[in-house]
C-alpha cells in the first residue's frame, strides 16, 4: 500500500504559523510540536533538537522554491513522525537557491529502517514538487487549512 | 554544421546500483545533483517507468532508490562521457558512505 502524507505527518504537530524567525528556532518549535502531539518522546527532545541540527550543519535541508526538509533518523524514534511548519514572513535556512523558507516538514525517522525513510522522502518530495501544493500550504491559513491540503494530495486532488 | 561538429552532441548511458546501506538519501541525493550541475550535458536518472532530472535534488528523491536498486544513467551533450564517468564513479564509492 502507498504511504501517504497523512499516514506521516502527526496533525497536532501542524503549526500553521510559527513563532520561530530563525531556522535553529523553528526546528525547535517543530520537534516541541511533535513531543506536544504525542508523536515523540519527550525525554529525547534535546537530542532530537541537536541532531536534526547537527544534519542541517552538513548541508542545508532548504533545497529551493520556499521549502526545507530538515530530517534525522534517530534511535529514540520508534515511529517515523512528521512536523509541518509554515512561516508567513520566511525564515533563512541557507537554502540552496538562497530564498527565504515558508514550508518546513521536519521528519523524524527510526535509525533502522532506511527503506521507509526513503519512501517517507519520496511522498514528501512528490507534494513539495507540485507548484500548487507549495503555493496552497504557503497561504494556509490555520492546521485545518493545511490538514485538508495534506488529503488532497494524498487523493491526488490537486492539479499539477 | 562541419561533419567533425555533430560528434559534439554525445550520449553516454550507463547502469548504476546504489551500493550504501542507507539508499539515496537526501545527503547523496544532493551529492549526485551537485556533481551534475557540474556538466552541461543534460542527465537523467531513471528506475523502471520513472525518470528523473539528475540535476535536481528533489526529483532524484522521487527515486526512494534503496540499497541494491539499479538505475539507469543518461547523459546528453557535449562532455556526456565525462558526466557519465564522474556519477558512475560517485555511485560505485556509494557516495563515500557505508
Amino acid at each position: 500500500m502507498a504511504l501517504k502524507l497523512t499516514d506521516i505527518v502527526a496533525p497536532g504537530a501542524v503549526v500553521a504559523e510559527l513563532n520561530a524567525a530563525e531556522r535553529d528556532e523553528a526546528i525547535q518549535e517543530l520537534v516541541d510540536a511533535l513531543v506536544e502531539a504525542g508523536a515523540a518522546n519527550a525525554e529525547h527532545r534535546d537530542a532530537l533538537v541537536a541532531a536534526v541540527l547537527e544534519r542541517e550543519r552538513k548541508g542545508s535541508t532548504g533545497f529551493g522554491r520556499g521549502v526545507a526538509v530538515p530530517h534525522v533518523k534517530h534511535p529514540g524514534v520508534t515511529k517515523m513522525t512528521a512536523a509541518i511548519g509554515r512561516s508567513p514572513h520566511g525564515i533563512d535556512f541557507s537554502a540552496l537557491d538562497r530564498q527565504p523558507v515558508y514550508s518546513i516538514v521536519l521528519l523524524l525517522s527510526p535509525d533502522n529502517n532506511p527503506e521507509d525513510h526513503l519512501r517517507a522522502m519520496e511522498v514528501i518530495f512528490k507534494s513539495l514538487g507540485n507548484e500548487t501544493f507549495r503555493r496552497f500550504l504557503r497561504q494556509a491559513a490555520t492546521r485545518q487549512d493545511i490538514l485538508e491540503l495534506l488529503n488532497e494530495a494524498d487523493h491526488q486532488k490537486l492539479p499539477g | 554544421m562541419p561533419d567533425g561538429e555533430t560528434s559534439l552532441a554525445k550520449e553516454c548511458a550507463a547502469r548504476v546500483t546504489v551500493v550504501n546501506r542507507l539508499g539515496l538519501h537526501a545527503r547523496p541525493a544532493t551529492a549526485v545533483a551537485d556533481l551534475a550541475q557540474n556538466f552541461t550535458s543534460a542527465i537523467t536518472l531513471r528506475r523502471e517507468g520513472q525518470e528523473v532530472d539528475g540535476k535536481s535534488i528533489m526529483q532524484i528523491m522521487l527515486l526512494a532508490a534503496t540499497q541494491g536498486v539499479e538505475l539507469d544513467l543518461v547523459a546528453k551533450g557535449e562532455d556526456a562521457d565525462e558526466a557519465c564517468r564522474a556519477l558512475c564513479e560517485l555511485f560505485a564509492r556509494g557516495f563515500d558512505e557505508e
